[in-house]
């Protein structure tokens, strides 16, 4: 009877559980049931709850002996935590970066379970400010446990991982964002509040577009460091690739450099970047431009010139996009004005990029390639809507005809069975 | 001055074809007037449906050019570019339905009035082949654009014909030049609209007529007690073109008002969307197929659904040869009795087609 229930529950959890999960499940049950470490701690209750449905080394075969040494095997305590056994024990916040590194900094053992693995995380860590701080003999910087946990480590692609992207933000404010914590550092508190506002953050936390960037696509991961003044437009530059070679073809690339002027970050802000608008550029209200320029130098000039090419060009191109509601609405083909509207429509997203060169001349003539698209656009919604009314007016010439013939007929039918009466 | 062309060309032709019997035979022919007289008008307006149907057709052909790769192109380039390609394609889509909406009614009145009945037996089995060559024709002509609804239609169509015993699978192969709805199905389709089906119908169209114009309208029982008639021509002709102008006029405010959609190209890699329903004719057979349970005894449902429709088409196509005869009038009438259950099935599985 029992030999039949473990049957069936070894049935049901291979048609439950895909294979893979099967597998790792598999080889957990077996690590939890052969090793002696796991099987005391979890009794002694000092291993995190449900820790072997997380934990990616364990489910993978490496068990507590795997970082901590010992003799797993023997189920004395101190013969299984002999340091002559290689028992470490817990580490050192020091030496933490080392621990981890036994294993991750070795290319041939990781090689084993991913083969693009990258090998370089404590390498970079010490380049960075954390690194640096912590080797210096501060230990209330970030090391690996810091931001990835002890135990119960699951990949950094399981959404459950502190280092999974939608997680990252709230992960470095555990730290940052703790005033106390970050006492002495001389580095504000509010890094999080203000990307959250951002249209970064609100992509990545609200829409969990995940192609949104986190702390670490900026400031890098291990190798965290905040970046200087050359290195800021690089950084933005790594996702906007075009903006950064106008702006670096632009006659602003040198002076930004001479005046020590962060270049994106000066007109668009950091971690609160906010959205963009056309107004931006130009000498308007909402105009980033006259924070230095003021009325009669060049880049007024140069700003108000952008602005008014730029704004031509949007006017046109919504006048179109009204005329092609207008085209749908009455039901007719839209497909060509479709085509011509999405050229147009990139046209205008290069046009917004054209701006950070800076350079009127060349926003002018993007604008009106995209102004001619508009305006073919244009052209055939009055087409579409001029044969809406044509079709109206043929039908109605139609019927009208018919509708006489029809009449006459009737009164023909009608003369005729009157005179046979 | 013309009419005397006109009368020597007469001349001309008679002597060597001797028109005069055809004309003193239309001439002297009568249809009977009483209060069923409206339900002659059927078959005229299928009749000039049909043929604007061939009129728009070969307009059509001009530009459409049948193979995956070209269909939904030459679709889009008739709607778009080609001078009132839209009208055109819109009527032949409209009147293809009308036709077949005039087809029913026209049976259903026949039915009803008894006029299949001895000596109009063949009238009434032509009527039928009819019948099933403008479904034929309904069928084949709604995948032509390759869009996507049509495609998934047809797939899900030609899979219902592949669930008849033994003849099914092949049946379906040949349907579909293959195995799958393919760019061959739509070629073969083409083949079926525009040649194959078109000339059985016009042969069987025309002995249809003729049946009709050598025995005459059929009279409704007790009609010769107090008989009343009306010449053919020119009488029964005008009030017939009076209609068909009529109909010419709901064609032209439908096509202009609700011009038929296109809809996407078909993509036999994708799944398929929501909602695929066939033509509105087909959709009693398909919610039938629907609510029959996947086993009925030792039979699968949807065996029995098809077969049940085969036998009952098969027994409607022999009414006259079967007919309960009785005296009894109106809904105690056994034969009226089965017209209403049919039409009555008909509406309703449609309606329930459409709402579930």
């Amino acid at each position: 009877m029992k030999i039949l229930l473990f049957i069936s529950i070894i049935f049901t959890g291979m048609l439950l559980y895909p294979g893979t999960t099967f597998i790792r499940a598999e080889i957990t049950d077996q690590l939890i049931a052969e090793d002696n470490c796991v099987s005391c701690h979890m009794e002694m209750e000092i291993l995190p709850v449900d820790f072997q449905k997380y934990d990616i080394h364990l489910q993978l075969g490496l068990s507590c002996a795997g970082c901590h040494g010992g003799d797993p095997s023997s189920d004395d305590p101190e013969e299984s935590m002999d340091p002559k056994k290689g028992f470490i024990g817990k580490p050192a916040l020091k030496d933490i970066p080392q621990f981890c590194g036994k294993c991750h900094s070795n290319i041939d053992f990781m090689r084993t379970y991913q083969p693009r693995i990258a090998t370089d995380q404590v390498q970079q860590y010490y380049t960075s400010i954390h690194g640096k701080k912590l080797k210096s003999g501060d230990t209330k910087v970030a090391e690996c446990v810091s931001c990835h946990t002890a135990h119960a480590i699951p990949s950094g692609k399981d959404g459950r991982s502190t280092v999974y992207p939608l997680n990252i933000p709230s992960m470095c404010n555990k730290c940052h964002g703790d005033s106390e914590h970050m006492q002495g550092y001389k580095i504000p508190t509010d890094q999080y509040e203000k990307y959250a506002q951002s249209v970064h953050g609100l992509n990545l936390l609200e829409n969990k577009d995940l192609g949104s960037p986190a702390c670490n696509d900026c400031h890098g991961n291990h190798g965290a460091t905040p970046p200087g003044i050359e290195s800021v437009s690089h950084v933005c530059g790594g996702c906007h690739v075009n903006n950064l070679e106008y702006f670096k073809e632009s006659p602003m690339a040198k002076p930004y450099v001479e005046l020590e002027i962060h270049a994106c970050e000066q007109c668009h802000g950091y971690h609160k970047v906010g959205k963009t608008s056309d107004g931006m550029i130009g000498v308007g209200e909402e105009s980033v431009c006259t924070e230095c320029h003021t009325s009669g130098d060049a880049g007024y000039e140069a700003a108000e010139k952008i602005y008014t090419s730029l704004s031509n060009f949007v006017s046109i191109y919504d006048s179109a996009e009204t005329k092609l509601k207008e085209v749908q609405r009455k039901g007719m083909d839209d497909v060509d004005i479709l085509f011509l509207l999405k050229e147009a429509h990139q046209v205008l997203v290069h046009t917004r990029t054209l701006t950070h060169s800076f350079t009127p001349n060349k926003v002018e003539e993007k604008t009106q390639e995209g102004i001619e698209k508009s305006k073919q656009a244009i052209e055939k919604a009055g087409l579409e809507i001029s044969d809406y009314y044509f079709r109206r007016r043929g039908f109605g010439i139609a019927t009208l005809f018919i509708t006489v013939l029809v009449i006459a007929l009737f009164f023909r039918i009608r003369s005729m069975d009157k005179e046979k009466k | 001055m013309i009419k005397n062309i006109g009368q020597k060309i007469y001349a001309w032709v008679d002597e060597r074809f001797e028109l005069s019997p055809i004309l003193k035979f239309m001439s002297e022919k009568n249809v009977p007037v009483h209060r069923h007289t409206a339900w002659y008008y059927m078959g005229g307006v299928t009749l000039f449906l049909f043929i604007t149907q061939v009129v728009t057709g070969i307009l059509l052909l001009f530009y459409y050019r049948p193979g995956a790769d070209s269909a939904y192109e030459s679709m889009r380039f008739i709607l778009t570019e080609v001078n009132f390609g839209w009208l055109i394609r819109s009527i032949h889509s409209w009147s293809a339905n009308l036709m077949v909406f005039f087809v029913f009614v026209h049976m259903f009145s026949t039915f009803f009035t008894r006029s299949y009945k001895k000596p109009r037996e063949l009238t009434w089995l032509t009527g039928f082949v009819l019948l099933a060559l403008s479904l034929g024709f309904g069928f084949s002509g709604y995948l032509l654009p390759w869009n996507e609804l049509a495609f998934f239609a047809t797939k899900v169509g030609t899979d219902i014909v592949g669930v008849i015993p033994v003849i099914g699978k092949p049946i379906m192969a040949v349907l579909r030049g293959g195995e799958d709805v393919t760019g061959a199905t739509l070629t073969r389709f083409y083949a079926f609209h525009v040649a194959m089906l078109p000339a059985i119908f016009t042969v069987i169209l025309f002995v249809h007529v003729l049946f009709v114009q050598k025995q005459g309208m059929s009279e409704p029982e007790g009609f010769s007690k107090n008989k009343k008639t009306m010449p053919f021509f020119p009488d029964f002709f005008l009030r017939d073109a009076l209609l068909w102008m009529i109909v010419l006029n709901v064609l032209l405010f439908l096509a202009v008002f609700y011009p038929w959609d296109l809809g996407f190209k078909a993509d036999p890699f994708s799944p398929a969307p929501a909602g695929i329903l066939p033509e509105w004719y087909f959709i009693f057979m398909f919610q039938t197929l629907k609510m029959i349970p996947a086993h009925v005894l030792f039979i699968e449902g949807e065996v029995l659904g098809i077969l049940s429709f085969l036998v009952a088409g098969l027994a409607w196509a022999l009414v006259p040869f079967w007919e309960l005869k009785s005296k009894r009038k109106g809904f105690s009438n056994p034969m009226n009795i089965i017209g209403i259950i049919a039409l009555v099935y008909i509406i309703i599985m449609t309606i329930i087609g459409y709402t579930s």
